[in-house]
């Protein structure tokens, strides 16, 4: 039994491979599939994981009946589906969109810009990176001296490069084209570790078609 | 070269190249490289912080993924817990993501109770899913209990030994979030380092890791592991050779692949431009 299954992944596997050469019906056959059972999937995770256990269970049970609150309006926002009643759905996504605007201004603001903000301002020269080289010598620690400039004067570049106040000619040009020069070089590495990704993926497949379904790589 | 050969090789179709990349990828499955991951700092520091954590800590796993990011978190997630009862730790494992709990179970229950032998509900527990992302993290810092009444079989927590005594992030030593995005790590960077007291120590899919190394270097994260690399490398620190070791491999000769079409590209491009010129 455990090999149909394992059958069924494969096929589906490369059923959704098979696009890489053309689009084809079997590869349309396993997108609809895809498509209505992670849909059906998270439809029953949800009602079993969340809404039983934390609305329906102690409401019933007579714990909680403050949770008639979010009940109530959970079910207005069902509301949107008639012409007459629409407006009442606006209450409940009030409640939603004002909880989360007020969480993600005062996480960003303490999480996210005073903490980095923070971590920005550091010394242009760290004596210690020089003691550090002086006792150990080898090229990391020498390295390690020019990372506090290369820092500063990157943050600088790059903060200048949005900086539109001046026009980015003569002098200002330069400071710009480093700052350009810098993000560029941070993309290739946000790109680099998109297909580091990527990849691990495309061995998972393969691992499972190979070694877990076929048995024929170990 | 022949002007031909090189508007051939410019139009060269896009499938040679998927299979190309196939092949190589699939190659150290059949013949191993047996390549070893050097540790990086973020790994070491990692590493280091369960290490330094005595016998018995409580330890809070937020295992934020799904099976698309399985690939690269999964050998994570298992390798994680494994250090974990190798330290004898005690162990509190949630999801904030709806396709993760059924996936999640299989690592505890592979790690904690089959390979361990460790008592469910005293070592380690399984909360499950709660849906609400950002509120919910928030809500755990009030009342762990109130956020997560039941674990993931309905038992209700207060039943459960190791959840004595535990009411928010204060009684545990370390929060540990395995992340494929959102909500994953930087929103416990924003919602609860910054608010409660509790160390937070990440693993994150590949893509997400140029934005997560900034809290790494500001001291906000206090040890990362990077993808499937950072897998391998914590495979190995542990001595527990797992399936991201493996796939270094394939995704080292992937890499080959990637490299050569770039040069192979622009060396046709190159020499097309330089032919057009001459004629």
């Amino acid at each position: 039994m455990e090999f149909f299954w394992l059958s069924i992944a494969g096929l589906a596997t490369i059923a959704v491979l098979s696009f890489l050469y053309n689009d084809n019906p079997l590869y349309k056959i396993a997108e609809h599939f895809f498509v209505g059972i992670a849909a059906g999937y998270v439809v029953c995770t949800q009602f079993y994981n969340v809404f039983l256990p934390n609305l329906w269970q102690p409401l019933t049970s007579g714990t909680d009946y403050w949770l008639i609150v979010p009940l109530l309006l959970g079910f207005s926002l069902f509301t949107r589906f008639t012409q007459s009643l629409g407006w009442v759905s606006r209450w409940p996504m009030s409640v939603i969109i004002g909880t989360y605007a007020g969480l993600a201004v005062t996480g960003f603001a303490s999480g996210d810009m005073a903490l980095q903000i923070h971590a920005s301002l550091i010394p242009v020269f760290e004596p210690t990176a020089v003691t550090k080289f002086s006792t150990n010598p080898n090229v990391t620690n020498f390295l390690g001296i020019f990372d506090n400039p290369l820092f500063t004067i990157g943050l600088i570049c790059v903060l200048f490069y949005f900086f539109f106040s001046i026009e980015h000619k003569g002098g200002y040009r330069h400071v710009a084209l480093v700052g350009t020069t810098l993000l560029m070089i941070g993309f290739g590495a946000g790109y680099g570790y998109t297909v580091m990704t990527r990849i691990a993926l495309l061995f998972d497949r393969f691992y499972f078609l190979f070694v877990d379904w076929l048995k024929v790589a170990s | 070269m022949g002007q031909s050969t090189l508007q051939k090789m410019e139009k060269m179709d896009r499938r040679w190249v998927f299979l190309a990349m196939a092949i190589a990828v699939a190659f150290p499955l059949f013949f191993k490289l047996g390549l070893a991951p050097k540790t990086t700092p973020p790994v070491r520091a990692f590493y280091d912080y369960i290490e330094s954590l005595p016998e018995g800590s409580l330890v809070l796993c937020s295992m934020d993924y799904d099976p698309g990011s399985k690939a690269e978190l999964n050998p994570m997630c298992l390798s994680v817990l494994d250090h974990l009862m190798q330290r004898k730790l005690r162990v509190v494992v949630i999801t904030l993501w709806s396709t993760a709990p059924a996936m999640v179970e299989g690592n505890v229950n592979e790690v904690c109770r089959d390979k361990y032998g460790r008592l469910y509900g005293v070592d380690y527990a399984y909360l499950g899913l709660k849906e609400g992302r950002e509120a919910v993290m928030v809500a755990m810092g009030k009342s762990l209990r109130r956020t997560f009444p039941s674990d993931f079989y309905g038992t209700t927590v207060d039943s459960l030994p190791i959840m004595n005594g535990v009411e928010n992030y204060g009684q545990f030593d370390v929060l540990i979030n395995v992340s494929a995005g959102y909500p994953g790590t930087k929103e416990y960077v924003q919602y609860v380092t910054s608010r409660f007291d509790i160390p937070l120590l990440s693993g994150a899919s590949a893509v997400s890791v140029p934005e997560y190394s900034a809290y790494y270097q500001s001291g906000q994260l206090r040890g990362l592991l990077t993808g499937i690399t950072g897998a391998a490398e914590y495979e190995a620190l542990i001595n527990v050779p797992g399936l991201a070791i493996t796939a270094m491999d394939g995704q080292t000769m992937g890499h080959f692949v990637i490299i050569a079409f770039i040069l192979f590209g622009n060396i046709v491009y190159f020499m097309t431009r330089r032919n057009r010129g001459r004629s």
